[in-house]
């Protein structure tokens, strides 16, 4: 059983339909990757999983439960935890208080400790910066505290939106291993991206989206050998 | 760190019994009715309406002007619990002595001043916190003249005493006479007391999270409405006490002088203060209240220097001073005195906690 199944989504804004009936899974412990264009409706399908907009059709399941009725607040309790884009860290509060803000919603007081330390040994950098504020860290040391605090929620799965954006090449590097790391940690992570190249190196499962509904789908290795990927997403003409 | 910690509350405490014994000090030098002693009870008094506005503006980033109205309420609670029975039938003399005949205690009255404001807000509340930004200081400033405009309705004169004046209840003189700024300066301390620890408090770390970035606190699985919800039922909470105590300043009520402007009065005093700064509020409140009541008297009035009459002072060109310290403000000194921080947190280097960042 996949951990999350989404199946015939569709989401719509005033008319338009963002989301057209998509249906995809992710599989526990895997990098899954949504890649596609401005306005394929990528981050409009990871508003809908955690709660932010509401879909007209189609149902989500969690671990075998349907979430799709959930509120924001049911759904980070459940395990899903999210990077929204552009980072977003809360940028007057501590690097402490951030990662803080990830535990609101847990009541287990001294195991917030052990994660507070957990999550410094994943990004020491965070450690270091510890006492200040959020809005002085560098682009990457954000995108750090991003996960970091989604990382506190204590989730199955983490959604990541558009991590790279507006970020050095080198950062998108890091950002990159960051993912991979998580990884590591058991972790399932569900990646939305632009860039199609970094992001299909790095996953395990890839799904293309195109206004709102999806033309492929893949491993990440046969979505680099494709051809149709090569020419729309990736620069490179046969 | 404990100790430190420890040392720091110390610290605070002493800090604080130095400035009650002050104010009692100077309240026992000068006598009850001297200007300094005025500046402190209204100062104290704007103090804590200050700091329950900033609670809302600089903590959870909602902007509303609804906190003359809150105060309103507070106070006509405050007055109307208890004027004495026998006084009754002469303040209401046009209502054959009112709806209300009973009389309740200085404190219970109070704190019943602050529930009454706190059940206001959280009705307006539910439909007022969906707007945003601007239209929530729309919306709330409106809510503020129509409690102000109801408060003075003849069909409910009965309670209110319509327009004409409530008075005769206790007020600082009487209360305990000849220590106003001590009982003045305990409600207030212990009321900004309270507000610190709910700043302080995974709650308050909650209102600063979403004054940040509401989309980023609510990925969280912070519930926005029901916490600005209760930032909004506790401001007015404390806006009502502080009504109370306006009350109790002024030795009579009457609804006419809750006008939008005295929400202005404040919101000056908050940004003055600072946004997100407590002790930022309570310095700026003081000052604010010394200048308008005291420092800046001459400029109402006339003044000759020898045969010479210096032009323009003349009554009112006081609050002209006042909208060009403002602008000044605002253009030049937009984080005010203390910025986000606070007074204790001044060694601090900036970028480490203190600095905001936009």
């Amino acid at each position: 059983m996949s951990l999350l199944k989404v199946t015939n989504l569709v989401v719509s804004y005033g008319g338009i339909e963002a989301l057209k009936g998509i249906s995809f899974d992710v599989e526990e412990g895997q990098i899954v990757t949504l890649i596609g264009a401005n306005g394929a409706g990528k981050s409009t399908t990871l508003r809908c999983i955690s709660g932010l907009v509401p879909c007209r059709e189609g149902r989500i399941y969690f671990e075998g439960r349907d979430i799709t009725d959930y509120n924001t607040q049911k759904i980070v309790e459940t395990g899903i935890a999210m990077v929204p884009e552009g980072r977003r860290v809360f940028a007057n509060l501590t690097v402490l208080e951030n990662l803080r803000i990830g535990a609101y919603l847990r009541k287990d007081r001294e195991v917030i400790e052990e994660d507070i330390q957990y999550v410094y040994d994943l990004f020491p950098r965070l450690k270091e910066r510890s006492w200040q504020l959020a809005g002085t860290l560098s682009g990457g040391e954000q995108q750090m505290l991003a996960v970091g605090r989604a990382v506190m929620t204590r989730p199955r799965m983490i959604m990541m939106d558009e991590p790279s954006l507006g970020l050095a090449p080198l950062v998108v590097k890091d950002i990159f291993k960051i993912i991979q790391t998580l990884k590591s940690t058991g972790m399932t992570v569900l990646l939305i991206e632009q860039n199609a190249n970094a992001a299909l190196h790095a996953c395990d499962y890839a799904y293309v989206m195109e206004t709102g509904r999806i033309t492929m789908t893949g491993t990440g290795e046969e979505l680099l050998a494709s051809e149709a990927i090569q020419e729309a997403y990736l620069g490179r003409r046969g | 760190m404990k100790e430190r910690k420890n040392a720091r509350l110390i610290l605070s405490l002493l800090g604080v019994a130095a400035i009650y014994f002050l104010g009692w000090f100077i309240e026992q030098r000068s006598g009850s009715k001297s200007m300094v002693v005025t500046v402190l009870q209204k100062g104290a008094v704007y103090a804590l309406i200050a700091v329950s506005m900033n609670l809302l503006n600089g903590f959870v980033g909602l902007f509303s002007l609804g906190q003359a109205g809150f105060m309103l309420v507070g106070a006509y609670t405050y007055a109307i619990l208890t004027i004495p029975m026998a006084k009754r039938a002469a303040v209401y003399q046009y209502y054959d002595g009112g709806w209300v005949q009973f009389t309740v205690g200085v404190i219970p009255a109070m704190i019943a001043a602050g529930l009454i404001a706190a059940v206001f807000a959280a009705l307006i509340g539910i439909p007022v916190l969906r707007l945003k930004g601007d239209y929530l200081a729309i919306a709330t400033l409106g809510f503020a003249e129509i409690i102000r405009a109801i408060v003075q309705w003849d069909t409910i004169g009965p309670l209110t005493n319509g327009s004409n004046l409530l008075k005769t209840y206790p007020t600082l003189k009487n209360i305990m006479p000849g220590n106003s700024v001590l009982f003045v300066f305990l409600v207030v301390g212990v009321c900004i007391g309270l507000i610190l620890l709910i700043i302080n408090s995974t709650y308050g770390r909650a209102m600063k999270a979403i004054r940040d970035d509401e989309i980023a606190a609510e990925a969280m699985g912070i519930n926005l409405f029901h916490h600005k919800q209760m930032a909004f039922v506790i401001s007015s909470f404390f806006a009502g006490v502080g009504g109370a105590l306006l009350a109790m300043y002024q030795g009579s009520l009457q609804a006419n002088s809750f006008k939008s402007s005295m929400t202005y009065e404040i919101l000056l005093i908050v940004v003055i203060g600072g946004l997100g700064s407590v002790s930022g509020s309570v310095i700026a409140s003081f000052l604010f209240i010394a200048a308008s009541e005291w420092w800046l008297r001459f400029l109402d009035s006339e003044m000759l220097v020898g045969d010479f009459k210096v032009p323009l002072l003349a009554p009112g060109f006081r609050m002209v001073v006042f909208s060009v310290v403002i602008m000044v403000v605002v253009l030049f000194f937009r984080r005010g005195i203390m910025g986000d921080r606070e007074l204790w947190e001044i060694g601090r280097r900036r970028g480490a906690k203190g600095g905001r960042i936009q």
